[in-house]
This record gives structure tokens, sequence and C-alpha cells, in this order.
């Protein structure tokens, strides 16, 4: 590990004889996953719960002339079957758009579509029955009259005149389109070499393992809506649904225990869900919406359909000069809610030649409207998109001027002393340390003898290649990501901890566990603050009764931020414990310490008072302590980033892969990642982080695809033909950490989530164009499909 | 025609006896009659893997048996492996090595895991990979699955008879 | 999604699958290991009104070998195939493509009489038996019929077999002396069906062919014997007499497109896959690289 920085002094209190921060420990409660004892919303079973599937339109584009549900509703075991219309009577329709997004326009989204389906799966009817077979069997004679309607897909096309204008209200098909000029690019391209490429992205979507899961249950007799759903922000779920079913928040309860899976899937709002909490409002029972595959395919939000033209301009001794991009994206018929579907774009314009200096940039973002499936943010949002043209196009430049793809990086990354700095896009960079993590990475991967290697297969015919990206990343949002733009997502968190009768800690975190180790993290940084052994350490979260008010976790925000809330609240309780410890035994607080669930002397470490001692006292004889003395056994913290809008990261990846050039097949042999998240509050699990998103990066790279017909029907949305990576294909995958604590909190953590996603692709492509480098073929296409590759090398 | 078919198995050592509907899968009959939810479903059509289960000392999926065919038979789900003891050190690898995430695959995940280590005692990384490869996690990346099943083969090749 | 409703019947022995077979006509399904059937019924693509299950039929089960025949039950299951000794002596083209066939959970319940009288173009067996100029035995209302798998597939999901019979067993010449073998695929990830591949037996003698039969697959809607083959039967193989093979092939090939691959690339890739074969069979990496443009 590389530090960069001295640790601050403010540290210290997490630098503990008896401190878990740095240290590997084993996540709290797996063995509950690992027994199958998990608790899953889809294995949720309520009384009097009933199920409901959706009808979901067959077409991309149609009327909804007629619906004729009176045969399904006599069926066996329907309780119901609810069209668009009946349901607008219990939820409003919402419009996605953000303030701060200037232009960002979109149309009123309704829990079922009313009148109109807009992409092939919309929900058309909610069928509800006593179980879900049930209802499938109903829906098969539900008959909808459709008026099939002219489609926009092409995102191309889709702002020319003779293209039809999807919600003619709006006008065009734009949702939003942003540019950016910073420097002189025209002289900056004038005076040098110029590259350029088309960069297309093939439209993804998440995967999650647990489809999106929520059963809704309005108790009419209390009034009160209970929620649970597997989400990655609780609070903005209860928001969102006290706002469109007409209650106060404080009549909305979400719960979210095990979820499986998220990234970013599940943090946003979805239509059907809506429909779900308004159906057990209108019907006054538990109803339970449980996506199948397919549904999952056509409705979890799609990301990365991106297709950006991009520029660089490069001296003869490897000076980038410029960095110019021409971005576009359809993003299906609305634009997300509450997050958005701009957000995206948006990202790709501020990230593009993040990591260099040059200060000449141009770009430009356009984002349309299509009758497909909706887009919005999935892990890594925009970056894989960016750092993929950055990179690109750093290596098409080092190729143009004969330079090692390093060496165009040695002389062009922003230098690690050059902090604090700012992009040209106008991002904000506190420390980051490109050059240490180049240097790191060139060592762990041994890069000169891999080029000796290489060069030695090549003559045996063997084409093998080496792809760098260096990336920057995203995280700790402050309000500078939703909040300002009107958007009632939080991006403070909250962290109450709370000594009990015998000496454990209960802590409440507002942040969220979808896998990650919020759990772990959180009871690392409050046993090592407080002195109490981790196994003494329980941490509650997912659940808006029970937690403080915070963002969840999301964006690469849970380490950092909720982290901070949990240190600050602990060392408020801390100080609490010592006050009370300094009563009973007449000493001051200064004067005791708290190490291993005892009250000891500062000075010299022998063991005063036992924790669960002095918690019998404080609960049960507080009539024992001195006049006046009223402990407070409870502190409750929050935070939220001010000083810097986002706490840069930065990395870089290799990938060192084989290509046979007869088959157009690749095989990845190995891929290394240097990353630098700052303080590292459990090494293991951000290694874990990293390497699972390297996979779900390496998936874009070469299977990944929603394959739409020009009809707007999406062709593969099974698993059988939608390809994720699987464990047969990936390689093994080494990680090295340098260390810049971020200044702007006590812990110094940065996020680390989504680091591996925003560079693997990048990586791959390069090293499969390097791999091709002697048969004068570049792709600029991802996924690199055998197909993509043949048709490359000229061989079909 | 479609009417309840009655059906006697044993699952996790438990005879049981039910009616059940023709159309019912296994999975769902283990999920949601017998409320054994650890057993997963992810997708339904056999690709996933998370609602694998062993059937007469084999893996199957769960999603792709109807619970009438597996009449006369003995089927063990994740939370018979826990009880018995049987994968214990296997479970303490996955802890160890964070071999899991969301844990939604990893019921299936261990199923796998362990009917590799029963046929193969010491598999080379490679087939560890071959051996999972119909098993899908989106969140680990694998690598830290695979250790965890080569450090539990080692364990037990290294262990006396 | 969940499957619609159905009737089920555990037939109790060939006979009564038959019988039942002959009663519901095309509205049963025969359910053997149910790997192809019950995902295309959960995600309701089909909805037969009966299955009959002859999971049960112990009649149907086994591998043995008669005066010359390899004679394998149609409920024999991958997992069979592929640690039988008598598959991997006498006919250990199906023990290798069994490999490939999608995973350890599915080779467990999937059968060979399921695979063969499902008829995926894109799955490995129905190659297999083709190239291994096997026969297909039928048991029907009028008796027992034996059809060369040659023959036996008619299209895509698509056999020789009526909807009253039942597909028994499937009979192998047994290896002969100097009979080898070659088995591979293009696949995008383990376990998935194939893009394009090969079964191939071949007899060599002296460095030459004397038989040679290639049952390409995912090249068409069905498998294929390759005539394209014929060229390079008791001649010495060069490069050119092989790159004149791989037209041949080519032009003999009628690939469909899907999200995989293009007709044109599938041709390309049973080119290569031809001339690997070639160059494996007969132990001549010099061959490997003939054709390549």
């Amino acid at each position: 590990m590389t530090v960069t920085r001295a640790p601050a002094e403010t540290l210290s209190v997490l630098d503990r004889s008896n401190s878990y921060i740095g240290k590997t420990v084993p996540r709290p409660n797996l063995d509950r996953l690992l027994q199958g004892r998990g608790q899953y919303v889809s294995d949720l079973e309520l009384p009097r719960m009933a199920h409901v599937v959706f009808l979901r339109s067959p077409y991309a584009h149609a009327r909804i002339v007629a619906i004729d549900a009176d045969a399904a509703r006599r069926m066996s075991g329907v309780i119901a079957i609810v069209t668009g219309r009946e349901l607008e009577a219990v939820i409003t329709p919402w419009v996605g758009v953000l303030s701060h997004l200037k232009g960002l326009k979109s149309a009123p989204q309704h829990a079922i579509a009313v009148d109109r389906a807009c992409w092939q799966g919309e929900a058309v009817a909610a069928i509800v029955a006593t179980s879900r077979a049930a209802a499938e069997d109903a829906m098969e004679h539900v008959v909808v009259d459709y008026e099939e309607l002219e489609t926009v897909t092409d995102m191309r096309t889709a702002l020319d005149p003779a293209t039809p204008v999807i919600h003619s209200a709006l006008g065009d098909n734009l949702a939003f389109e942003r540019t950016l000029n910073a420097g002189d690019v025209d002289q900056a391209l004038s005076d040098s070499e110029v590259v350029e490429a088309d960069f297309v992205f093939g439209r993804h979507t998440g995967v999650t393992l647990e489809p999106r899961a929520v059963v809704a249950d309005w108790n009419a007799a209390e009034a009160r809506l209970t929620i649970y759903q597997g989400t990655q922000a609780p609070h903005m779920v209860q928001n969102i649904a006290a706002l469109h079913l007409g209650l106060r928040e404080a009549q909305v309860r979400v719960v979210c225990k095990d979820v499986g899976g998220s990234f970013g899937i599940k943090v946003h709002i979805y239509a059907d869900e809506m429909a779900t909490y308004a159906l057990s409002k209108l019907l006054r029972r538990p109803i339970k919406f449980v996506a199948d595959r397919v549904e999952s395919f056509n409705t979890d939000i799609h990301a990365r359909d991106h297709r950006c033209r991009g520029r660089i301009g490069v001296k003869p001794d490897g000076t980038i000069t410029a960095f110019e991009i021409d971005d576009l994206t359809g993003i299906g018929p609305y634009s997300m809610y509450p997050r958005t579907s701009a957000i995206e774009a948006n990202q790709v314009v501020n990230l593009v030649g993040g990591p260099y200096v040059t200060a000449n940039y141009r770009a430009r973002a356009r984002v349309v409207f299509q009758n497909k499936n909706v887009m919005c943010q999935y892990r890594a949002v925009g970056h894989p998109i960016a750092c993929s043209v950055t990179e690109g196009l750093v290596d098409l430049a080092a190729a143009k001027i004969g330079m090692d793809p390093v060496e165009i990086r040695r002389r062009n990354l922003i230098p690690d002393d050059a902090y604090p700095c700012a992009s040209p896009s106008g991002m904000k960079f506190e420390q980051l340390s490109h050059h240490a993590s180049l240097a790191k990475l060139l060592q762990m991967m041994d890069y000169d003898a891999l080029r000796a290697e290489q060069a030695a297969l090549r003559a045996r015919n063997i084409h093998r290649g080496i792809g760098i990206a260096s990336f920057i990343e995203v995280t700790n949002p402050s309000a500078a990501f939703y909040g300002v733009g009107g958007a009632k997502i939080s991006s403070q968190d909250g962290v109450a901890v709370r000594l009990d009768a015998q000496g454990s800690v209960i802590c409440q975190t507002s942040i969220t566990e979808q896998g990650q180790g919020s759990e772990s993290l959180t009871a690392q940084i409050v046993g090592s603050v407080l002195g109490v052994s981790m196994d003494r350490v329980r941490v509650t979260l997912g659940d808006t009764d029970n937690t403080p008010y915070g963002g969840g976790t999301w964006a690469s925000r849970g380490a950092g931020i909720g982290g901070e809330a949990a240190l600050q609240a602990a060392k408020a309780l801390r100080q609490n414990i010592l006050d009370v410890a300094a009563a009973i035994l007449q000493s001051t607080p200064a004067g005791l310490d708290i190490v291993n669930n005892s009250i000891v002397n500062a000075v010299d470490g022998a063991p005063r008072i036992e924790l669960n001692e002095l918690a019998r006292i404080v609960y049960f004889r507080p009539d024992t302590l001195p006049p006046g003395v009223q402990p407070e056994l409870m502190a409750t913290r929050h935070f939220v980033p001010r000083q810097y809008p986002f706490a840069f990261t930065n990395g870089v990846q290799a990938s060192w892969l084989e290509v046979d050039t007869e088959t157009g097949f690749v095989t990845l042999l190995k891929h290394w990642v240097v990353e630098d998240c700052g303080t590292i509050i459990n090494p293991q699990l951000v290694d874990e982080q990293i390497r699972g998103g390297v996979v779900q990066g390496l998936g874009a790279a070469l299977f990944e695809k929603c394959i739409y017909d020009e009809r707007g029907q999406l062709t593969n949305a099974n698993m059988a033909d939608y390809l994720v990576p699987m464990s047969g294909e990936m390689p093994d995958i080494e990680i090295g950490h340098v260390v810049s604590p971020t200044q702007e909190t006590e812990l110094g953590a940065k996020g680390a989530g989504e680091a591996g996603t925003a560079g693997a692709a990048a990586a791959v492509a390069n090293a499969v164009n390097d791999a091709l480098r002697p048969f004068g073929a570049t792709i600029t296409e991802i996924p690199l499909t055998p197909q993509v590759i043949l048709t490359a090398l000229g061989r079909i | 025609m479609s009417a309840p078919v009655s059906v006697s198995l044993l699952v996790n050592g438990e005879p049981i006896d039910a009616f059940v509907l023709p159309r019912l899968n296994l999975a769902d009959f283990l999920r949601e009659n017998l409320r054994l939810t650890g057993t997963h479903v992810g997708c339904e059509h056999g690709v996933c893997g998370a609602c694998t289960v062993r059937l007469d000392g084999e893996i199957v999926r769960s999603c792709l048996m109807l619970a009438v065919q597996a009449q006369g038979a003995s089927v063990e789900t994740i939370e018979g492996l826990s009880d018995s003891g049987e994968i214990a050190d296997l479970q303490a690898a996955f802890r160890e090595r964070n071999a899991l995430q969301c844990g939604y695959c990893t019921p299936g995940m261990l199923m796998t895991a362990q009917d590799l280590l029963k046929q193969m005692p010491v598999p080379d990384r490679q087939a560890i990979r071959e051996h999972l490869s119909g098993n899908y996690c989106r969140c680990t990346g694998y690598q830290a699955i695979v250790d965890a099943v080569e450090a539990t083969a080692k364990t037990r090749a290294g262990r006396p008879a | 999604m969940k499957a619609a409703a159905f009737a089920y019947a555990r037939a109790t022995s060939v006979v009564n699958a038959l019988e039942l077979l002959a009663a519901h006509g095309d509205k049963a399904k025969v359910l053997s290991g149910g790997q192809s059937l019950m995902p295309a019924m959960n995600l309701r693509l089909i909805s037969p009104d009966i299955l009959v299950d002859i999971g049960g039929l112990a009649e149907l089960r086994g591998i043995a070998v008669r005066a010359g025949v390899l004679i394998v039950g149609a409920l024999t299951r991958h997992v069979d195939l592929l640690r039988s000794p008598e598959i991997a002596l006498y006919a250990p083209l199906l023990r290798d493509a069994v490999a490939h066939v999608a995973h350890p959970a599915i080779r467990n319940r999937g059968t060979i009489g399921g695979s063969l009288a499902h008829a995926d173009p894109a799955s490995e067996l129905p190659a297999c038996v083709v190239a291994l100029d096997a026969m297909i035995v039928v048991r029907g209302p009028s008796g027992e019929r034996r059809i060369a798998a040659t023959e036996f597939f008619k299209g895509i999901y698509e056999t020789a077999l009526s909807p009253d019979e039942l597909l028994v067993a499937i009979e192998v010449p047994v290896a002969g002396q100097g009979s080898t073998f070659f088995f591979q695929e293009y696949a995008r990830r383990h376990g998935d069906y194939a893009v394009v591949g090969l079964a191939a037996r071949a007899v060599v003698a002296a460095g030459r062919f004397t038989d040679l039969r290639l049952g390409f697959f995912a090249i068409g809607d069905r498998p294929m014997l390759a005539a394209a083959a014929g060229r390079l039967i008791n001649a010495s193989v060069t490069s050119a007499l092989l790159a004149e093979a791989a037209t041949a092939l080519a032009d003999e090939l009628d690939p469909q497109e899907d999200q995989q691959a293009t007709a044109a690339m599938r041709r390309h890739l049973a080119t290569v896959l031809l001339r690997r074969c070639v160059a494996a069979l007969l132990a001549r990496p010099d061959l490997e690289a003939g054709v390549a443009r």
C-alpha cells in the first residue's frame, strides 16, 4: 500500500490499539445468508396477502383502445383487475426532472399506462389474485385492443423532423442537452495531430439475481402503509410513496431487510412498484409484486446506450492538447423518477479527459426519447462511457505518434503534487494519485516482461494484448447531485449509537446493506472509536421507523458519508460514557479511556470498570450516581460533505487477454486494478467491491447487450440470451491500493463501490486493440463479440 | 385433469406427504409449501442456478423439476446441509473470504461447490470455475468464491482420513 | 412466470406411455429429464394439456453392447454418458460432447432421448448421433421402427417422431480399429449453446482418411453431415485440398442468422472448425493455418 499523504492528526481516534480500521474482519451476520436464513422480500408472506402481476404492452408504442377483463375477473382466484384509469384515483402521476439540469424535460408518467403505452413492457393493467400462477392464468384472458403507433427506436434519428414526437406536448424528442467549452479546442487541434473515432456502447441492465420485489401493506385501521422493499434508499421511497398517495411521510414505513443485489437498479421508483403501493391502498390488504426474469429485462432500468464521437489532439512529443466529444444517448420514453435519466450523459460530459492535464475540452451531450425501456443510473453512472472514450482516444493518439500507451499517460496524467485542482469541466479534485497508481500497477503486472512475452507469442501467431485505463470516480456526493435540483433525496446520513444495559452497543444507521458491508464498516468504526469489540456492536438499518433520516447506499457514499456519521456518533457516545465513568470513578474524562469493553486509565491502561457494570449502574442504580449527573448513553450524529461536491477517487486498470484471430473469441487472462479510495476501513471488503465491479465491466466489454429490433421489441429478454459474465470466463483480478484520505472527514474514506466498473471495459477494449494491432484493426464498440472482432479483421 | 396429485418424499431427511398441483415446480414447493426459503428463485428458466438443490445426492435445478417428479426421492436444501454440518467448513471458508455479498446466489453456489468437492477432492481453479459456471453471481466477480472452494478442498485433503 | 395448468400422468411402462400418447395425441408432451421442456413451460411458450412422465421407466435406462452395437437407453442422462466406461470405450464422442452441454445440475437431469427428440439444431447430441451413423429406435402403436440418425432430424424442434411414438433407444455402431473422434464447439460462455460446433468420426490409416463423417451443428435447421468431407477421404490432404473442401463446405451450408452470428460468420467458423478438426485428426498442425485469408 502506498500512502501519498500522512494520515491527519485527527485520525488518531481510529488508530487505537484495538482498532478495526484497516483490518479484514468477516462481516457480521453472514451465517444467516450462508445458511439460507436471509429475509429477502421475495420470501415474505403476510396474512391476506395477494399477488399482483402486470399485463404489459406487447407493442413499443400503442394506443390502448379498450381493455376487456370481464372473463378474467370471473376466473378462480382473481381478486381484482385494475386499469391505469382506475388507479389514477389512488396515485398521482409524476415527472422525472431536476431543476439543476437546465432544460431537462419529460412527460407525466402513470403507475399503470393511461390511454397509451410507450414501451414494450409498460404495464397496462394489474391482475391481483390469490397466487402468482392464478394471476398469470387470468392475465391470458384480459383482452386489450391496441392501436399500434409509429415507434421511435433509433436514437440517431430521434431528433429528425420526419420522426414522430413521442410526447407532443414536449415539442420534440430532446429530453436534455448540455454543451461545454473550455480553453481553445479549435486552436489546440489545429496545431496537433488529430485522431477521431466513434465509440458505441451496448444497452445493459443490472440483472440483480433477486428481481425487484415489494410487499405493500396498507393497514386501513391504522391509516398506515408499510412497504417492504429491496431498495437502496428507504427514506426516498417513503417520501415519494407518501407524496403520490396523498399521505404524510409519517404514514409510510419502509422496511428493507436482505436485498438480492441492487447496483443502482433498486435506487429508482418504478411504475409497477408505485402501482403495488396504490393497489394495497385500494384493496386494503397486503399486495406482493415480484418481477419475474422476463419482466426484469423489460422494466428494470437499462443503461449505457451511448454513441459518442470523440476527438483528441496530440503533439509528436505525446502532449495531449485537447479532447472533444459529441455524445448521444436514448433513454426510453420517460426520464426516470426521481433521479432523472439525464445524469449519465451529464456525467460523461463531466468526466471525459478527467485524469489528464489538458485544459482544452469541448463537449456536447444530447439525451433523446425513444420507445424502448427506460434508462437511468446503474453502477458507475457515465463512468464507463467517459473512461472508454477518454482511454480509447489516448491509446489511438499513442498509436498515431508511435508512443507506448504507458508513456503517453505518464506525460499527461495530472501530477500527484498538483492538487487541489480542477478539471476543464469544473470538477474539483482534492487529492488524486494517478502517477503513484500507475507506477504501482506497472510493478504489479510486470509490464516490461508482459510486453516481451507478447512479442514472443506474436511470432508464434498467438495474439495477446495489454490494455491500460486510468480513471476518476465520483464518490461521496453532496447535495450537489440531487438535492440542489429539487429532489427529496437526502445527501446526509445519520447514525444513532447507544450503550445497552449489558454494555453492548446498538447502532442505527440510515445507510443500507445490499452486501457491500455497510453493517460491517459501521460496526468496525463504532467498535474502534468506542473501544468495544465488534461482537458487541449490533447494527440496525433499512427501516424508516427505526433509523435516523438519510440517503441510503448509492453513488459510493455509504462508507464515506455514513461511516463519518458513525464515527462522530461514536465519538459523542464515548465522551458521554467517559463523563459518567469519571463521575463513578471520581476521575476525569481525560484521565480515562475505553479499551476492550472496559473503562481503563488513560495513562497506564489499568482496568477500572467494565462497560456492563457501568451500564448496570446507569440504568438500574442511578440513585448511586453523584447528584446532577444525568447520563446520556445514546448519541446521534449526521454528516454531509460541504467542502467538495464530490470526493473524487482515482485508479488505473490493466487487462491481459488473448484474441483468437480466426474465431474472434477473446480469452481474459488476467486483470489488475490499483485504486485510491482514501482510508480503507476493511481491505477485503474494498477489494471485493472492486472485483465485483470489474466483472460487471467485463460483462459489458464482452457479453452484455439488450438487443432491440427496429420495432422496439427487446429480443433477448431472458438469461439464456442476455449474456451475463459467469465464472468460467472471468479472470483472476489482482488489486493494489494507494491511499490519499480526504481531509474533509475525520475518517478520510472515499467511495470504492464503482471503481471496478468504471474502467474495466476500457482496459479490455484497449487490450483487444493492442492484440489486433498487427492486423491494422481498431474497434471502438462494446460488447466486443466474436462477430464484431471477425468483422473488424475482415474475416467475414 | 389438472387436479392435485399426491407426492411423498424426504426433505432434509423428514418425510413429507403432500397434495400438489402438477404445475407446481420443486422450487416453489420448497419455498411456498414447506417455507424453506433458502432455495432461491432467480430466473425460473434454469439458467441462474440460485434454485440448485440436491436430489438423491445429485444437484439439480429445482425450477426445472415438478414437485410431483420428486415422488419417492430425497431432496436436500441449504437448510438441511447447514443443520447437518456437512458444509460447515465450506461455509466458514465463504465467510472468511467474503465469498458472498448479497447472498442470493449463495445457497445454490454452496450446493454446487459441495457437489464438486465430493466428485473431485482437489480441483484446480479452472475446474472450480467450470463446475460453478452455471451459477450466476452478480456481486463478487467469482474470484472469492473460487478461493473459498479451493481453500476448503485443500483443508479437506490435508485432513487425516 | 409460472407454468400454465396441466394434467400429469406417471407412465408405468412403455406400453402405458404409448397408450397415454395415443389417447391425448399432440395435446400431450413426454416428460423425460425436462431440462428443455420445463423452461419453455415456465415461460408459457408452450402449454400442453397433459405431461406423460416417463422418468420412472427402468426399461428405458441402461447402456449395453450387443453384437457390435452400443445400445443407449433413451433415459440415459448426460451425466451417465459422461461417466460410462462403455461410452468411453465405444463412443467417446458422446462423452466429449456432453462436457459441453450446459452445466452439472442440468446434466444430472437431461437425457439423451429427450435431447434428440427435442431436436434443437444448436445442441450437441443430435450432431453426434449423425456423425456416429446411429439408429434411433422408436416405438409406437404399431410396434418398433429404426430411423437412421441422418433421417431423424427434420427441422428446428422437428423430427421423424410422430406424436404417438416414443423414442426408446439409440444404437451406435461401436468404434472400430483406427477410429478417431473430434469434438469442438464455439460457444460464448461455458455451457452455452454453440454458435457453431462440429462432431466428427474418422478412420485414419497411413496418414489418410479412409472414412470421415463431419456432423456440424448450429449451422442450419438441423445437424448436418457435411458432404465436403468426401473430398478428403482416401486422398493426400494438402493445404490446397483442405481449402477446396472448406470452400465446398461453405457452399453447402445454409446457416441461419441470429443474435450470436450472421450466416457469414457461421460459414467462416465452420471452415475454421473443419481445418482444426482435420489438423487434429491427422496430427498435422501444419494444416491448421491453411485457409486463413
